[in-house]
């Protein structure tokens, strides 16, 4: 085969896009993981005792089991590791919620699937007593799963369809009932309550590196699911019928997505408590930057996510000195205003 | 049918009198119950004649000191929540509308907690539910308007407002000392023990005052259901009743909440299942108070003989009434 022939297919096949974009993406993407670790440099060294760079580059390659060297390897590092995984997790949960149910207001916190997550998670370590994230992590993918199908049906049910609008009311009712069921379950057991605050606030603190390597596989294997999912739901985009007629399997794609869903908000909760808001903004943002292809949005999804998160854990432990606000809340306080910006533009984007 | 009296014409729906009829006599029956039950039984008929007056001594300091004030508080705060939810699902168009989910209610319980931590008394801290409340209500209408308030803006922007505020509710909580973080906790479930005549006077005061407005704005708003262009061709001045409507709503909400703490689903659930038993196109206001002040006298009654001698918080059981709710919502739209 001449060489001129094989270069005209390779150029029919290309989509259209103005040539050079792929790279420019790909070059980005570089540029959002550059970000990603100095943020993550940054959240190991900053805290309630600061520690200088050079300190964090001894700890982590020739420790000497000094105070310093101990607080890095022990708390930051396990810490800055948790919020990565959280926040990629969520980060992608939201986009593919926004895509698959196509409503600009999906994010894992506001529908309900966190709280149903926090109900799981209550239950397992107020009434049965379980202390292993790797067996906790299963009762906050049942609580997950159960938001998830309770609200879709929800929201999806009645004369309108699932409006955005509904949709949101249906997770609040839902995050809600979910809520008030967990708080009575720890009125009984002040002792519980006590222990469980924090982590219903949304808290990256206090969680050791084996909480974070029990949790991590389910969070990878949510991710990678994800991921591999960007094609078909790019069909999907289309609606329905168009998805099926280019060889899509709509069900299959669905499921997988719920699957994947519930994977990584289950374990993320499990891990930092239920978050609101990270899987709202930032799939948002992304697409204003990359357009509406999946197979960029989803991985920028998942790199600017955590920035947004270890940012936001770190000022929380900056602001308030030696204490610190848990990243539930900075999510909240940050990322309600963007929510109220967003509701109060004349239509809101339909995706 | 209709009533007429020269000029004036009334619209009778014969179904709604009757089960308006009937939600009152419930209501009586669960309140006598009420009163007749807990530590120390008094006979029905004691109840009664306690209540009218001529009781035993014993009867009368239980009856009219202890047991009277919580179930009159109970009735009146849940013909408040009842109200307050027929407004907003009104206003929304939708069945899942209530001040619950649009930050009122999580308002008012900054407030509230506002107050515990600073060590208030009871009536400090219900006014400071009250300031929070009204506060946000302020804050969430005047962020959602933008020439006129559309009722889904209102939705959205008070579900932010609700997030917000709620993480800073949880940042209280965790920042108070344990035993502020657990009196706080016990309020925001919502409860009326130890509730006396001072709790209920204001929402009885309250309830005088706004009944009236919402029957005033009642019809009109029923033409605004049908979209605020068929309204406004039909002569109403949508904006200013809608502002209206939101006021009346958030003072109901904010005067309930301040006396029982923020009990929820009470203002969720009852307007819809009055509409099923009316069988009225439309939210109703008078049956969603009769049907909020039976659902939390109900819920008061169990929440304090279901694990006797444990009291429940009345916001556990309500809360179960909002799950089995929704889970109607759900079933009904199946079909």
């Amino acid at each position: 085969m001449p060489v001129g022939e094989q270069v005209t297919t390779l150029v029919a096949d290309e989509p259209v896009v103005p040539r050079g974009r792929p790279a420019a993406l790909a070059g980005g993407l570089v540029v959002a993981f550059g970000v990603l670790v100095l943020v993550a440099m940054a959240s190991v060294a900053l805290g309630a005792r600061s520690v200088p760079l050079s300190t964090v580059l001894d700890a982590l390659t020739a420790p000497n089991g000094s105070s310093d060297h101990t607080v890095i390897r022990e708390l930051r590092v396990p810490r800055t590791l948790l919020g990565i995984g959280v926040g990629a997790a969520l980060g992608l949960a939201g986009a593919l919620m926004q895509s698959l149910t196509r409503n600009p207001l999906a994010d894992p916190g506001l529908l309900g699937i966190n709280e149903g997550a926090a109900l799981g998670v209550t239950l397992a370590l107020g009434l049965f007593g379980l202390s292993d994230p790797a067996a906790y992590v299963w009762f906050a993918f049942g609580g997950a799963a159960l938001a998830s199908v309770v609200v879709y049906a929800l929201g999806s049910s009645g004369r309108s369809g699932a409006g955005p609008v509904r949709l949101a009311l249906a997770g609040i009712a839902v995050g809600m009932v979910f809520t008030a069921v967990a708080s009575a379950i720890l009125r009984m057991d002040s002792q519980t309550f006590d222990r469980m605050r924090f982590w219903l606030t949304g808290s990256l603190a206090g969680q050791t590196s084996d909480v974070l390597l029990r949790l991590a596989p389910f969070m990878v294997i949510g991710l990678v699911v994800g991921l591999l999912l960007a094609r078909p739901l790019n069909m999907l985009a289309l609606g329905d019928d168009a998805g099926k007629a280019l060889g899509v399997a709509v069900t299959r794609t669905r499921v997988l997505t719920a699957v994947s869903v519930t994977l990584l908000c289950g374990s993320a909760t499990a891990a930092a408590g239920p978050l609101w808001f990270v899987g709202l903004a930032v799939p948002h943002a992304v697409r204003a930057v990359v357009g509406q292809d999946q197979r960029w949005v989803l991985p920028y999804t998942m790199l600017a996510a955590p920035v947004l998160l270890l940012a936001a854990d770190v000022a929380g432990r900056l602001i308030a000195r030696p204490g610190e606000v848990q990243v539930g809340i900075m999510c909240a306080v940050l990322g309600a205003p963007i929510f109220i910006l967003m509701a109060r533009r004349r239509r809101l984007a339909a995706l | 049918m209709s009533l007429r009296f020269g000029p004036w014409s009334v619209r009778l729906a014969p179904r709604a009198l009757v089960v308006g009829l009937v939600l009152v006599l419930v209501a009586f029956a669960v309140a006598v119950a009420a009163i007749a039950t807990g530590e120390f039984t008094v006979p029905i008929p004691d109840v009664l004649t306690a209540l009218f007056g001529h009781g035993t001594p014993v009867a009368e300091l239980i009856v009219g000191k202890l047991r009277a004030p919580r179930v009159v508080t109970g009735l009146l705060v849940g013909a408040a929540f009842g109200l307050s939810g027929a407004i907003f699902q009104s206003l929304t168009r939708n069945p899942l509308g209530s001040p619950d989910f649009i930050g009122f209610t999580a308002g008012a319980s900054t407030g509230g907690i506002l107050g515990v931590i600073a060590g208030g008394t009871a009536l400090q801290i219900a006014g400071g539910a009250l300031a929070g409340c009204v506060g946000t209500a302020v804050l969430v209408y005047a962020l959602a308007h933008r020439g006129g308030v559309q009722g889904y803006r209102l939705v959205l922007v008070g579900i932010g407002a609700n997030a917000l505020l709620l993480s800073v509710n949880s940042y209280l909580l965790t920042r108070a000392n344990i035993n502020d973080a657990a009196t706080a906790g016990a309020w925001l479930t919502g409860s009326l023990s130890g509730r006396g005549w001072d709790h209920a006077i204001p929402v009885a005061v309250a309830l005088a005052v706004l009944l009236p407005v919402c029957a005033f704005v009642s019809r009109p708003m029923r033409m605004i259901e049908m979209g605020d262009d068929a309204a406004k061709a039909m002569g109403i001045r949508v904006e200013a009743v809608r502002a209206t409507a939101i006021a009346v709503g958030v003072l109901l909400c904010a005067v309930a909440t301040a006396a029982a703490g923020p009990v929820i689903f009470v203002a969720l659930s009852a307007p819809q299942l009055a509409r099923r038993l009316t069988r009225s196109p439309g939210v109703t206001m008078a049956a969603s108070a009769l049907m909020g002040a039976v659902l939390l006298t109900g819920a008061d009654l169990a929440a304090q003989r279901v694990l006797a001698p444990t009291q429940l918080p009345v916001g556990v059981l309500t809360a179960a009434i909002g799950g089995a709710y929704l889970a109607l919502l759900l079933r009904k739209d199946r079909h």
